[in-house]
């Protein structure tokens, strides 16, 4: 569990958070969602100590990390895997030696077990035979897979994701997306995304603080969001048409007023010919 | 306008006291206990493989080419018979070892090493590579910058002692090509009046250099803010602010160490 404790952070003259507290849940896709220029970054740059924040306090597992320093502080960085928004991949190295340098680094394993684990993870993040590969070689999701499993080698007990889907197809962000969710709960992760993928919203957010201009404008799980009647929340995770009818139809289903037991094979079958695209004469 | 001007010179003098705290603040930094030794030490290998063996090509070819030149313009110099022609051999051989080898080498190397670190350290921060570093529990200072200190106060005064004596023999080679010269007469004129602090003084300019030549780069690189345009002129300012500081050195080291 991560702690949020009222973080104030301002460059120069700009505040660009007020007074944030949350608490993220162990085990469980923790959402940080909010406009571009809302502050979600920062407030992940302070929770994983790349920004210090001017006030306020980020506790993991009840132990404060805002005021830790040196080897106690570098003990609890251990624990935590970040993927961040262009995968961070060291270029000169292929994806074996990325994905193995925290093992390098911290691991006194013999190279045939660190590299029985490398192979673990990438095959985890179904990445098979592109280990001599460089990371110029690789596709936007591949790099995505990549530092997923340099984020997991160590075993982390906290992940963090900064926009895993940005610059990826809506097919491949959701395979990412997937992924996170299912090793979130294979490995008992507490695991804090900041996106603003609507898909990712409604398919992985177990918990989802929504931040506004550097506030905390609401936060609760996916189901709630639906139901939710703060106007800023609305305007921004249901901004098109399509995603507003989308939500009608979670509410019904939520509701309980249609059946979302949706077999699309049967559909297929039954309205197959009003499925064929119309031809141009 | 005068309030402008005063106001533009005050911001300048803020941004070099700034940058001068930051610079000893990265020092401060740099010294932690490694994570893994051996990590730190593959680091420096592979540093000194980068900046020596990177460099040495260029450094040959200048060197070679500087002490052919001085042997060709010290003759054309010295005309009068009065002057044993073994004295262009002395010449050369105190000009490439006091000047030319430390100094000209280390503001080559400037270019070559120093935007090559710079520009290293920019991409690894614009691309959040350092912020990766930092998460995993890395002191990225440590780690990025002081095996590239390292490994330059341990190649490039390597690098300025192949200079002199590539540069005296590229000088007895064009002395006995363009027939200025015999070689006899060249070695004959390189022992006459050689004093060894010359080749210390040479080496702690080179030493001095060499710290110069790492240390404001990887500072430049490492606090880059923005993309690709920003790490352009993080290294060109690192390579201009390299050259400015070892002309402000060897002229500082000159003074304090050669009897004059």
């Amino acid at each position: 569990m991560i702690e949020v404790k009222n973080i104030k952070k301002s460059f120069g003259d700009k505040t660009v958070i007020e007074d944030v507290s949350s608490v993220m849940k162990a085990g469980q896709c923790n959402l940080i969602i909010g406009s571009s220029g809302s502050g979600k970054t920062v407030l992940m740059k302070c929770m994983v100590g790349l920004f210090e924040p001017d006030e306020g306090e980020v506790l993991y597992s009840g132990q404060n990390f805002t005021k830790m320093k040196g080897q106690d502080k570098t003990e609890i960085r251990k624990e935590i895997g970040m993927l961040f928004q262009g995968s961070a991949l060291f270029d000169s190295q292929t994806v074996e030696q990325n994905v193995m340098f925290p093992l390098n680094m911290f691991s006194k394993d013999s190279h045939k077990k660190k590299l029985d684990r490398v192979n673990e993870v990438l095959n985890r993040v179904n990445l098979v035979d592109s280990n001599r590969k460089f990371p110029s070689e690789l596709s936007g999701g591949m790099k995505k897979r990549v530092a997923l499993a340099r984020a997991i080698v160590l075993n982390p007990k906290y992940l963090f994701c900064d926009e895993p889907n940005s610059g990826l197809d809506p097919q491949t962000s959701l395979v990412i997306d997937r992924l996170i969710k299912e090793i979130t709960i294979e490995y008992n992760i507490t695991t804090v995304i900041n996106t603003h993928d609507m898909n990712s919203v409604m398919e992985i957010g177990n918990y989802i603080l929504y931040m506004f201009e550097g506030n905390k404008e609401w936060e609760g799980t996916n189901k709630e969001i639906i139901f939710s009647k703060n106007q800023r929340l609305n305007d921004f995770i249901f901004a098109s048409e399509f995603l507003r009818d989308a939500k009608d139809m979670r509410m019904l289903e939520e509701s309980g007023k249609i059946s979302n037991d949706r077999n699309m094979e049967e559909l297929m079958h039954k309205d197959s010919a009003s499925l064929v695209p119309p031809t141009e004469d | 306008m005068a309030f402008l001007f005063s106001n533009c010179i005050l911001h300048l003098n803020m941004t070099i006291f700034t940058d001068i705290g930051r610079y000893l603040l990265m020092f401060k930094g740099m010294f932690s206990k490694p994570e893994n030794g051996r990590m730190y030490w593959k680091e420096f290998i592979h540093q000194c493989t980068e900046i020596g063996f990177g460099s040495l090509g260029i450094v040959a070819i200048i060197s070679v080419f500087i002490g052919a030149v001085s042997t060709i313009q010290t003759a054309y110099q010295l005309v009068s018979p009065l002057i044993p022609p073994s004295t262009i051999a002395q010449i050369v051989r105190d000009t490439v070892i006091l000047e030319f080898a430390p100094t000209l080498v280390c503001i080559v190397l400037a270019g070559v090493a120093g935007s090559r670190i710079a520009s290293e350290l920019g991409n690894m921060r614009v691309s959040e590579q350092i912020d990766a570093l930092e998460i995993m529990g890395i002191n990225t200072k440590t780690y990025l910058i002081l095996p590239k200190i390292a490994a330059a106060l341990l190649m490039i005064p390597l690098l300025v002692v192949m200079a002199m004596a590539l540069g005296i023999w590229g000088g007895r080679l064009a002395a006995t090509a363009s027939g200025i010269i015999s070689g006899s007469i060249y070695d004959k004129g390189l022992l006459e009046f050689f004093v060894p602090f010359n080749v210390i003084f040479a080496l702690i300019k080179a030493y001095v250099f060499s710290f110069i030549i790492a240390s404001i780069p990887a500072f430049y690189g490492y606090y880059v803010k923005g993309g690709a345009l920003e790490i352009g002129r993080a290294s060109t300012k690192a390579v201009v602010i390299s050259c400015i500081l070892i002309l402000f050195a060897d002229y500082l080291l000159s003074a304090l160490l050669l009897p004059t």
